[in-house]
C-alpha cells in the first residue's frame, strides 16, 4: 500500500479519476465542484493521462458529452453540482436506459432558491427516480476508493447502469485529509479496460436509445428497474473484492455501536463521522445509541436496513432535503414505506437538519437523540430552525 | 402479406415480455423501421389527379416520411403502407393535384 499523502477531497477525487484509465472526461466547473474540474483538465492538459477533456457550454451538454463518448465504448467520467445537476436531469434518465456506464461526482450543495453555495442533499433527492446507481462517500479516503469502484460497478456486464457518488460539498470537498491512493499497477489488476455491451460503430451498426411505443414501454420500465435492483448483489461483490485488496471494506449499510442499541441514528454522506462521536459520547454515559449510515441510495438495500435496525425501539433519521408539502424527508419517507408492513418495526423519527451549509455538531446529535424521546407526533421536524 | 425485405435486412422480432427487451433497447437490425408499417395511422390519404399535375416532384420533396415516388408513366404516387395522411403533399401542391379523401371504413 501506498504512504499517506495530505491532499484536498476534490483535488484526490480528480487523481482517483486519472488512475482510472478514462477516454473522457466533459466537466463543467461549479462550486464546490471546481477544483475537480479544473483539476482533471490540468491532469489530461499536462499529459499524464491520455484522455480528451472537453470543454462544453453547460452541464446539459456535459452529460450529454458522456453519453455520447460511453456509446461508442469510452470510459467516461463527469462531475457537478447542486444547479449543474439540476441542468442534467432531463439527461439523466436517458443515460441509464441506454445502460451507459458513465460514472459521476457529485459535490452536493443545496439548490437555489434562495441561492445557496453551501452542502445539504437537496439536490441528488430530485433525481431520485432517473435510475442511476447512487452512493454517498462519508471521508476522503472513501471519495478515493469509491470512485474507483464506481467505473467497476458501472461497467459490470449484469449492471451496466451509470453511477452517481456523492461527496458532501465543502465539508468533504474542500478538506484536506490524509489519504492513500492504490498504484496505478493495483487500480489496472482491479479496473480492467471496459468492454462494453455493444457501441456506435458503422461497422456494426446498432440502435441504441429508441423510441418505444406504448406496447412495450412497460417491459422496457420493468426491465430497467430490475437491472437496477439487481445490480447490488454485484455492488457487493466488487466492494468485497475491493475489501479483499485494500483491507476497506464497504457495505451498502454501514452500522457503528447500533448492535443492541435502543435508539438509532441514521445519517448519509459525511454527517456519519460527527454522529460517530456523539455516539461514542452517549454510549460513554450508559446511554443505548447507535449509529446507522446509509452508503447505497438507488438501489435501495432494504434487507440490509432491516438486519441493521434489528430490535432498535427508535430510529432517527437524518434527512438533508425537504419535500415540501410532503410526509417528511425523502430518506424517511422512503423508509417509513418499506417498513410499514413489517410486524416489528422502529418508531421513526424525522428530523430535516443540515440545510443550506448548517453545521450540525456532535451535540446537535445529542439534542435529537434527546428531543426525539421527548417528541409526541410522528410529524417531521426542522431541527434547531429559529422559533 | 408481408413483403420481402431488401437483400440483407433481417426482420427483427420484437420483444414481448419484459426479460426480452435488450439491455438499453439496443436495435441490432439496422433499416428495420421499414418492417413498422405506419401506413395504419392515417385518417386519409392522398389522391392525384394526373390531369393537373405538372410532374414538378414538389410532393415528392416535401413528404416527411419519404414515401411519395412517380410512377412509369411520370406521375407520383405514396406508398400507402407508410403514409402517414399528413397531407403536406396536398398542401404543396400549388396546381392542387393532391385531395386528401377520408379513409373507408
Amino acid at each position: 500500500m501506498g504512504k499517506r499523502v495530505g491532499m484536498e477531497v476534490a483535488i484526490a477525487a480528480s487523481e482517483a479519476v486519472a488512475l482510472c484509465n478514462i477516454d473522457v472526461a466533459a466537466v463543467y466547473p461549479i462550486t464546490p465542484q471546481s477544483h475537480m474540474a479544473e483539476h482533471l483538465a490540468d491532469i489530461i492538459h499536462d499529459g499524464r493521462i491520455d484522455a480528451e477533456f472537453i470543454t462544453v457550454e453547460s452541464e446539459h451538454s456535459s452529460i450529454s458529452a458522456c453519453a455520447g463518448a460511453s456509446a461508442v465504448g469510452a470510459r467516461a467520467y463527469t462531475a457537478t453540482s447542486s444547479q449543474g445537476l439540476m441542468l442534467m436531469h432531463e439527461i439523466l434518465p436517458i443515460v441509464s436506459a441506454m445502460r451507459l456506464p458513465v460514472v459521476m461526482g457529485n459535490a452536493n450543495r443545496a439548490v437555489s432558491g434562495p441561492l445557496n453555495i453551501w452542502n445539504d442533499h437537496t439536490d441528488i433527492m430530485p433525481q431520485r427516480d432517473s435510475g442511476w446507481i447512487c452512493m454517498f462517500a462519508e471521508n476522503g479516503q472513501e471519495v478515493v476508493d469509491m470512485t474507483i469502484q464506481s467505473f467497476k460497478i458501472a461497467e459490470h456486464p449484469d449492471v451496466m447502469l451509470p453511477v452517481v457518488l456523492n461527496i458532501d460539498g465543502f465539508q468533504l470537498t474542500h478538506m484536506i485529509e490524509p489519504l492513500e491512493f492504490p498504484t496505478q499497477a493495483q487500480v489496472n489488476k482491479f479496473l480492467p479496460p471496459r468492454k462494453p455491451f455493444a457501441t456506435l460503430h458503422p461497422d456494426n451498426p446498432v440502435s441504441m436509445g429508441c423510441f418505444n411505443m406504448p406496447d412495450i414501454f412497460t417491459e422496457t420500465m420493468k426491465a430497467k428497474d430490475t437491472a437496477l435492483k439487481n445490480s447490488k448483489k454485484t455492488i457487493v461483490k466488487i466492494w468485497n473484492e475491493w475489501g479483499k485488496m485494500f483491507g476497506r471494506h464497504y457495505r451498502p449499510v454501514e452500522t457503528y455501536r447500533a448492535k443492541g442499541a435502543e435508539t438509532l441514528i441514521l445519517t448519509m454522506g459525511s454527517m456519519g463521522e460527527t454522529a460517530s462521536i456523539a455516539v461514542d459520547e452517549m454510549r460513554g454515559k450508559g446511554r443505548s445509541v447507535g449509529l446507522v449510515k446509509l452508503r447505497l441510495w438507488r438501489p435501495f438495500p432494504v434487507e440490509e436496513l432491516r438486519a441493521a435496525i434489528g430490535g432498535a425501539k427508535t430510529l432517527i433519521v437524518m434527512d438533508r432535503a425537504v419535500s415540501f408539502g410532503g410526509a417528511g424527508g425523502p430518506v424517511a419517507t422512503e423508509i417509513k414505506s418499506f417498513l410499514f408492513q413489517d410486524r416489528k418495526r422502529p418508531r421513526i423519527v424525522d428530523f430535516i437538519m443540515g440545510l443550506g451549509g448548517r453545521d450540525v455538531a456532535v451535540d446537535d446529535f445529542i439534542a435529537m437523540v434527546d428531543r426525539a424521546k421527548k417528541k409526541k407526533d410522528e410529524t417531521y421536524e426542522f431541527y434547531g430552525v429559529r422559533e | 402479406m408481408k413483403k420481402p425485405l431488401k437483400k440483407g435486412l433481417r426482420r427483427p422480432s420484437w420483444p414481448e415480455k419484459w426479460h426480452e427487451v435488450t439491455p438499453g433497447c439496443m436495435v441490432f437490425t439496422p433499416g428495420n423501421a421499414r418492417t413498422y408499417k405506419t401506413g395504419s395511422w392515417k385518417a386519409r390519404h392522398p389522391v392525384w389527379n394526373d390531369e393537373k399535375c405538372i410532374k414538378c416532384g414538389l410532393c415528392y420533396i416535401y413528404c416527411p416520411e419519404g414515401c411519395i415516388k412517380p410512377n412509369e408513366q411520370g406521375f407520383y404516387r405514396a406508398d400507402l403502407d407508410y403514409c402517414k395522411g399528413c397531407g403536406i403533399c396536398a398542401h404543396e401542391c400549388w396546381p392542387e393535384a393532391i385531395t386528401m379523401e377520408e379513409e373507408e371504413e
